[in-house]
């Protein structure tokens, strides 16, 4: 993906609205390149006027910022303890078999990020996937396996 | 509401519908259904008395805040209202992270205004003119209902300069989380929203005198603002019929895991655990039998058979050694490996630790490993020594509830079944050890 400086430029005033709202912009620029590329956290260490070191330190400290370049789908299993009792142990060890990666890992094409992730708030639907920030509830191998065709089958078509 | 997200759909259901009236209909209830159900009316009429009269009103209503620490509401806002700093804060913790809880998010999710007017209120009660909402990142659907009722909201003239034709400013600014636990913590909470890493503060000082950017502060959960306009309402007496003496009030809870209908239901304090589980929830999964339930999240401890019959009151509770927390239960069926579980735990502590103080860095590493060992049966002899000084240590030592919480239920565990952490432990005692 291109890295456009005017572009992150423009992310960092739009969300500049204010004390403390470097959170927010470190957060429109992930949702938007998917991780932190160093340009924009140089720049947003400028525009804030915050050290460097300070961005770092908030940018290695929450789980949704990745200094690395994540897949450009993220699927996230819950290990919360209501989806874990009700399966999500087998539905994580299925999707971490069909893409070949552990959690925590992204594919070498660039497609898949696979990630756990704690109690979501939707734990009387467990267990959930969530992908691209869309709920999948009462997941199991078999709806695992077709989530995953179905984001393939548009991926071919794309 | 932008997003092509959809909707997870949530069971709401109860006793008792005076919080959850607009919730579980499958729909958002915009401005004006909610001002059709009489919404914003109280805002109004809080507005045309005197501060102080709220302050006291929701003294005399004993609420207690339902974040999980269960303290005073009202103790809280009559601190700041007595503050003489100019600049005062309201900040509604909406983080909801604990394991098992979604109540916070159903209530935004459908009801959303009826957060705005608590919050409103106890601006105005503490005389404070910004609100902020700080909602859980991975709450992104709820993120935008609540932006778009912040914009109706001000739209409508009940946000902003001169609210609801008052002499009144209050405006309501909404931050997102970014995925840490701790930050529900409500110091590390205000360390977020400065833009810093989720370190939570030593307290005292406490909120109420050194909050947000250093100004008196109230924080307060998502349920408990949306008790203010019940209480004015059906005034403090009014709300003291619900509940009993030490808890009034309704109280939602989040029940998941082994039941036939998981999900949210508003009760009245007083009810019994066997109410909720067997009545409301729909009892256990065909076939299943009750084990033994996780009162109060990761951070809880376990309630078995003999508990059924105890009543879901503060000091009900508090007499039988059990959390009520957030007010969430999960409920496990007699084939679940308890070891399994406390082992889910150690590593969600170990994972969410924000390494800020020792006990808790080093204790919840230390007590995941051993908790591995005992799940895998290559307990070490002295593991379960080791696992209680830990426990022992990190609650006595750490500097935030996460720290002091975070050996609750594994220490429940081995006071109910001591066995599981014996040594040689269950699996190696079948052939290995003899
Ligand atoms: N809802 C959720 O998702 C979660 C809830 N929790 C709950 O959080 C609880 C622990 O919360 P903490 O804030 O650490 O508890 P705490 O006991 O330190 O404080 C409770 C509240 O009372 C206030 N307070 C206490 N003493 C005060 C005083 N002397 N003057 C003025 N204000 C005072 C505090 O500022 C805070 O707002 C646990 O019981 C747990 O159940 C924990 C994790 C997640
Ligand atoms: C680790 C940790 C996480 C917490 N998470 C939350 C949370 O997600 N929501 C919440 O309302 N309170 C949470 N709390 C409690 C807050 O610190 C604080 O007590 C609460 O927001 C006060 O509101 P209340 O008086 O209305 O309950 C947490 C506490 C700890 C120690
Ligand atoms: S107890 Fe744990 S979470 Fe709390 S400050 Fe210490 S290390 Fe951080
Ligand atoms: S445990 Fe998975 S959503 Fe709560």
């Amino acid at each position: 993906m291109d890295i456009s400086i005017d572009e992150i430029d423009q992310i960092i005033n739009q969300e500049a609205f204010g004390e403390g709202s470097l959170i927010a912009a470190l957060e429109a620029i992930q949702a938007r390149y998917n991780f932190l590329p160093s340009e924009a956290i140089i720049l947003a260490s400028d525009r804030f006027g915050v050290p460097l070191s300070q961005i770092y330190s908030v940018a290695t400290f929450y789980n949704a910022f990745s200094l690395k370049p994540k897949g450009k789908h993220c699927l996230q299993v819950c290990m919360g303890t209501a989806c874990h009792v009700r399966g999500s142990p087998q539905v994580l060890d299925r999707i971490q078999t069909k893409l070949g990666i552990e959690p925590g890992e992204t594919s070498r094409d660039h497609l898949f990020t696979l990630e756990t992730v704690n109690c979501l708030g939707a734990c009387a639907l467990g267990p959930i996937v969530v992908t691209d920030g869309e709920y999948s509830g009462q997941m199991n191998v078999q709806k695992a396996d077709q989530l995953l065709k179905t984001i393939l089958r548009a991926e071919v078509k794309a | 509401v932008a997003g092509k997200v959809h909707r997870p759909f949530s069971i709401v259901g109860g006793d008792l519908h005076l919080l959850t009236g607009n919730c579980g209909k499958g729909q958002i209830t915009n401005i004006t259904k909610y001002e059709e159900s009489g919404g914003y009316s109280m805002l109004r009429k809080a507005l045309a008395q005197p501060p102080s009269a709220i302050v006291d009103e929701v003294k005399a209503a004993g609420l207690v805040g339902r974040g999980g620490a269960a303290f005073p509401t009202g103790a809280k806002w009559e601190a700041v209202a007595a503050s003489n700093s100019p600049i005062r804060y309201v900040v509604c913790n909406a983080d909801e992270a604990e394991p098992g809880t979604f109540k916070d998010r159903v209530v935004i999710e459908d009801d959303p205004h009826r957060v705005i007017e608590g919050l409103a209120i106890c601006g105005y009660a503490v005389g404070a003119h910004q609100g902020y909402i700080y909602i859980r990142g991975e709450y992104t659907l709820q993120y935008w209902i609540l932006n778009a009722a912040v914009d109706e909201a001000r739209q409508a003239g009940v946000l902003g300069k001169n609210i609801l034709g008052s002499d009144f400013d209050f405006d309501i600014e909404i931050r997102r989380g970014a995925g840490a636990y701790i930050c529900g913590e409500e110091t590390a909470l205000f360390e977020s929203i400065e833009g810093k890493r989720g370190f939570p503060r030593v307290k005292p000082p406490f909120p109420t005198t050194f909050g947000l950017f250093g100004k008196p502060t109230v924080i307060n959960n998502v349920e408990t603002l949306i008790n203010i306009p019940l209480i004015l309402q059906l005034g403090s007496a009014g709300y003291r019929q619900f509940g009993t003496e030490k808890s009034p009030g309704p109280k939602l809870f989040c029940i998941s895991g082994d039941v036939v209908h998981p999900g949210l239901y508003e009760v009245p304090f007083g009810v019994t655990f066997r109410h909720l589980l067997y009545d409301l929830a729909g009892g256990m999964r065909p076939g299943s039998q009750f084990q033994a339930a996780l009162f109060g999240g990761a951070a809880g401890a376990f309630a078995v058979e003999q508990n059924l019959d105890v009543r879901l009151t503060f000091e009900d509770l508090r007499a039988a050694g059990l959390p009520l927390g957030s007010g969430v239960i999960t409920v496990f069926d007699q084939s679940r490996d308890l070891l399994d579980i406390l082992l889910r735990l150690g590593h969600f502590f170990a994972d969410e630790s924000c390494g800020k103080c020792y006990p808790c860095q080093l204790g919840t590493q230390r007590q995941y490993e051993i908790l591995q060992r005992l799940a895998d049966g290559r307990a070490l002899p002295g593991d379960k020594e080791r696992l209680l000084d830990i426990g022992w240590t990190m609650t006595d030592a750490s500097l935030c509830g996460l720290g002091q919480t975070a050996a609750s239920a594994v220490l429940s565990a081995m006071r109910l079944w001591p066995e599981l952490f014996e040594f040689p432990n269950a699996v190696s005692s079948i052939g290995e050890q003899a």
